[in-house]
């Protein structure tokens, strides 16, 4: 969409220039290899040929002029190759049958319900009632309501003052519903939760912003990251001007995280004259969907207490555990349980009600669960929170109902427990299916997916193909993906936006298409890929 | 080696150096005192259903309805929920593709109420926009020239972003009007300090000094920016809110589009506004949206590449945003229930904003303009230079100090001026006309015997030596 949008509007700013001596406006795009986890300054960006007429001054906001971390950043997830297949899908439209295919399958991104997949509607019967409270007294709404749904309204409303779901919150979040997450956080870990650490935010991500916020200072603070990464996290380091660490992820080892590779990155870094803050991990992680074992996060905690890391846990994938020989255990109760308490470890926890079963995306609600800070940083994170005011209510309020779901003895506890057994085996199902599919093409390997939403297979290339993907300009698994998607309408995302290991490449795929859906995607991809191969085998 | 990861000198400076009054000092201790149980008003912050502003009721149903897509299918819903509030709900939905509230959008916000909000600027000033340059939000170092006082929002922001806040004062006895020669003064002082000027915020209307700004005014900034080569940031959240007569609300794209070519095609504008304000009031749905005018496409790419870090905005303050712009005609069964609602909100709004000011007005030492538009009453308060020692002694800046005393005596919660910027030497305080008209006699009255008695306590008594 965006480069039709860029298009267009070229076209009528050239016409406008078409006596003016600029030419038209260079190619803009940087090249596809990752920049994010290093610390290179971001290329020059072009000149701006978009000068509107020879006596006034050019625009104030040109590529010039905005903030080079801008530049910088980047979002593979939403990116090239996103606004490609949105191209193709705007042409399958205007013309049907003019592709290969009859819709563009969006395997990009962790959508759950653009997928068709169904929200649970325990938690939809609440938010309805919270955003109209005015049919709580009539008696038709408890023949369209379940009894417990109106009486859950009821308490949270309680909770709001003046039961004003359209006002400012508390900038943490209103109070009711943080008793109500901690309490769900205590219950979920067997360690005491404080409502007075947790921060109500419009999703995982803005929490992840704040802190990036508050620890960097300049490119001479670092943050570990796992690569593959999550590419919120190299987009939100850039766009605060600090530095990634990466540390690699072993491939060979399910995706294990060695502590001698964390030790050996941050020393590597403090030689550079970086100053490492912060340790981020992702799990069950993402791309890679391995769920970390004890003994690892046990390491995890210990190297972030010795090395006086705020340790990062990205923990949205927590309800998303697909093999019976894992579980999740936060990290918060991983290190109470080794006997770290608030002045042995600073610790944020980030949960979304984005991923689980409940694959609320657009609702924009989540938390951050601060310990181990001084009373001084405390106020500083809050600071922060209050510019923005609060987070919206209603996501709020589906956060407190993910962390309370119903319970055994509630009227809508069996619906519930069914809709959400039914989801999640579902996507145990669709990972199983998926991976094997994946293992099963030539030249490709494709580790497990123990938790999260995604497969990441590794993608091992013909010398020919690469040889093609560099003639075309493009990073090999990136070509590969447009291949992809110009065959099959499959969208996915190339590894290179996620990080890799040098020289080796991948692509993220998610699971989520509807059941019914994988046969069809499996026979599509199993047919380019055979196609490919023949192409460009050596 | 510190003794934790982040402490605090190890945290981002521009994180300590910002500051955001609206939920600062006063703010704190007013929860504090309301926790021990005093009752305690808040005018703090423009957030009318804190108040108890009602909800406009089709919106809510609307959304209700989006929220449990399955009630549709109910046949007994039509007993709960009128037939347009259905209908508009399936429309929403269908702008979703059925994804419902959900599924993230795409990252500029849905096309469909884009689409809407569009055709909502184009009715509004009578030109043609381009849904592609409007992108919807979650809710709202070079320099940048902000109006003082300021909603400190743009201070704070400035301040994380480790940009250079350059102020331009309204003019208090001028109705907070803007003088063209104070504006050139302040950037030609930034200037001379190395400061390369940037961007103009404009809020109109004015937050907290609640001016509407005029035609001609308009203009003269216009014209200005354009000469400068700065950025225009029209901040117009409070276009709804207009307690006047004599300067209705003209939006910035409008004024610039009827000066005409060059400028028209060459001005950068960005707009902004929500449904926070205005009689709507939902501000904990956090929904909104900018409108880019004559913004390179390159750039638009970068600001679409930062909206999809963070997905999309939230779908239901999408909707919010679709039923504002686009809110019940004539003809439709909620539509005479809505205009009653939404008449009877901000006639009362107008009714609370000249109630205040003349309250104001006839306390002791304090003077205020008339609340032209937005939410706030801003008066000026003349501090006695008693009051002002007895401030530095208990180490307090003067109008923190005047708040301070005026919540312990009353429970009125507000916010000192100096959180706004203000001239130096001259205190405000910033309250909202909010809440409820029934209350307001006995507030202004609560007001006027704490402040009558405060001037009394520390004026200086005429003729008198207290030697």
């Amino acid at each position: 969409m965006r480069k039709f949008v860029a298009e267009r509007a070229r076209n009528l700013i050239t016409t406008r220039l078409s006596l003016s001596s600029s030419s038209a406006a260079p190619p803009r795009r940087h090249p596809v290899l990752p920049r994010f986890f290093t610390s290179a300054q971001p290329g020059p960006p072009p000149s701006d040929s978009m000068s509107p007429s020879a006596d006034s001054p050019s625009p104030a906001v040109t590529l010039d002029t905005i903030n080079p971390k801008v530049l910088k950043c980047e979002y593979a997830v939403r990116g090239e190759i996103v606004t490609l297949a949105q191209q193709l899908q705007q042409e399958l439209l205007a013309k049907p049958g003019s592709h290969p295919f009859d819709e563009i399958l969006y395997c990009n991104i962790g959508n759950p319900q653009s997928l068709a997949q169904q929200p649970i509607t325990f938690f939809r019967e609440v938010l309805a009632l919270c955003d109209h409270p005015a049919i709580l007294d009539r008696s038709e709404t408890q023949g369209l309501f379940s009894a417990d749904a109106i009486e859950r309204a009821w308490q949270i409303l309680d909770q709001i003052p003046g039961r004003a779901t359209g006002a400012y919150s508390h900038s943490q979040g209103v109070k009711g519903l943080r008793d109500t997450i901690a309490a769900g956080i205590e219950a979920r870990d067997g360690y005491p939760a404080d409502p007075d650490d947790i921060f109500l935010t419009d999703g995982a991500s803005p929490a992840v912003h704040m802190m990036m916020q508050l620890l960097i200072r300049s490119e001479k603070d670092g943050i570990l990251c796992p690569i593959p990464q999550y590419p919120l996290y190299s987009a939100s380091i850039a766009l605060h001007g600090g530095t990634l660490v990466p540390y690699y992820l072993d491939e060979a080892a399910g995706w294990g995280l060695e502590p001698s590779e964390l030790k050996r990155q941050l020393e590597a870094a403090k030689a550079k004259g970086i100053s490492v803050r912060a340790l981020v991990v992702i799990n069950p992680g993402n791309p890679t969907g391995q769920v970390l074992s004890e003994d690892n996060q046990r390491d995890i905690v210990e190297f972030c207490k010795k090395e006086r890391l705020v340790l990062l846990a990205d923990e949205v994938y927590q309800e998303n555990v697909y093999v019976p020989d894992k579980k999740f255990h936060s990290f918060k109760k991983i290190s109470r349980s080794m006997g770290f308490g608030e002045k042995d470890i600073s610790l944020v926890s980030f949960q979304s009600v984005s991923k689980g079963y409940y694959g609320e995306c657009g609702k924009r609600g989540g938390y951050m669960e601060v310990t181990g800070f001084s009373p001084e940083i405390r106020e500083q994170i809050y600071k922060v929170a209050s510019v923005n005011l609060c987070s919206n209510i209603s996501g709020q309020i589906l956060a407190s109902l993910v962390m309370n779901p119903p319970k055994v003895g509630d009227e809508s506890y069996e619906s519930y427990s069914a809709e959400k057994d039914d989801i999640l085996s579902s996507l145990a199902r669709r990972a199983k299916t998926l991976e094997d599919a994946l293992n099963s093409l030539e030249g490709v390997t494709c580790n497990k997916a123990e938790g999260a939403m995604y497969l990441f297979p590794r993608l091992h290339f013909p010398e020919k193909a690469i040889k093609a993907a560099e003639a075309a300009k493009t990073a090999p698994d990136a070509f590969y993906a447009r291949r992809l998607l110009d065959a099959t309408g499959i969208v996915v995302v190339p590894g290179s936006g996620f990080g890799q290991v040098h020289g080796t490449w991948h692509f993220r795929c998610t699971i989520l298409p509807q059941e019914d859906k994988i046969p069809a995607v499996v026979s599509r991809l199993t047919e380019f890929h055979k196609g490919f191969m023949d192409e460009f085998r050596d | 080696m510190s003794a934790k990861g982040l402490d605090h000198d190890s945290i981002n400076e521009n994180v300590k150096r910002a500051q955001y009054a609206v939920r600062g000092e006063l703010y704190l201790r007013a929860s504090e005192l309301q926790k021990e149980g005093k009752k305690i008003i808040f005018t703090n912050v423009g957030n009318p259903h804190a108040l108890g502003q009602r909800p406009l009721t089709f919106p809510r149903q609307v959304v209700a309805l989006c929220q449990a897509p399955f009630l549709l299918d109910d046949p007994n819903v039509g007993l709960l929920f009128p037939a347009d509030a259905i209908a508009r709900a399936k429309h929403y939905l269908s702008l979703t593709s059925g994804a419902g509230l959900g599924a993230y959008s795409d990252s500029r916000g849905i096309p469909g109420v884009r689409k809407e909000v569009a055709e909502f600027i184009q009715r509004r000033d009578g030109y043609p926009t381009d849904p592609e340059l409007i992108y919807l939000t979650d809710g709202a170092s070079k320099g940048i020239l902000v109006p003082v006082p300021q909603y400190p929002l743009y201070s704070a922001a400035i301040s994380l972003y480790g940009g250079s806040f350059v102020p331009y004062y309204l003019e208090e006895t001028a109705n907070w009007g803007l003088d063209i020669d104070n504006l050139r003064q302040s950037v030609a002082q930034a200037r001379s300090k190395g400061i390369t000027v940037r961007a103009m915020v404009i809020i109109n209307p004015g937050n907290p000094t609640g001016q509407c700004l005029s035609e001609a005014n308009l203009k003269e900034i216009i014209r200005f920016c354009h000469q400068e080569n700065l950025v225009l940031l029209g901040d117009e959240v409070y276009q709804q809110n207009i307690y006047q007569d004599e300067r209705p609300f003209l939006s910035s794209r409008k004024v610039l589009m009827d000066m005409g070519q060059p400028i028209s095609k060459e001005l950068q504008l960005i707009s902004f506004h929500t449904v926070s304000k205005g009689y709507w009031g939902e501000c904990g749905q956090r929904g909104g949206y900018f409108e880019m005018t004559n913004i390179p496409p390159e750039t638009v790419d970068e600001i679409y590449k930062v909206a999809s870090i963070s997905l999309s905005p939230n779908i239901a303050g999408q909707i919010f945003v679709g039923l504002m712009v686009t809110p019940p005609r004539p003809g439709d069964i909620s539509y005479e229930g809505f205009v009653r609602e939404s008449k009877g909100i901000l006639e009362s709004l107008r009714r609370r904003a000249q109630l205040m000011t003349d309250g104001f007005n006839s306390c002791r030492n304090v003077a205020c303009n008339f609340t032209e538009g937005a939410m706030y009453s801003f008066p000026q308060i003349r501090l006695p230079p008693k009051a002002i020692e007895a401030a530095k002694k208990a180490g307090k800046v003067p109008d923190v100090f005047y708040c301070l005393k005026l919540l312990e005596a009353t429970g009125i919660s507000t916010v000192p001026g100096s959180g706004f910027g203000q001239k130096e030497g001259v205190f405000h305080m910033r309250t909202t006309i909010l809440p409820a008209e029934e209350e307001m006699p006995e507030i202004m009255g609560s007001f006027k015997k704490f402040n009558d008695e405060f001037m009394e306590q520390y004026d200086d008594h005429r003729g008198y030596s207290r030697m």
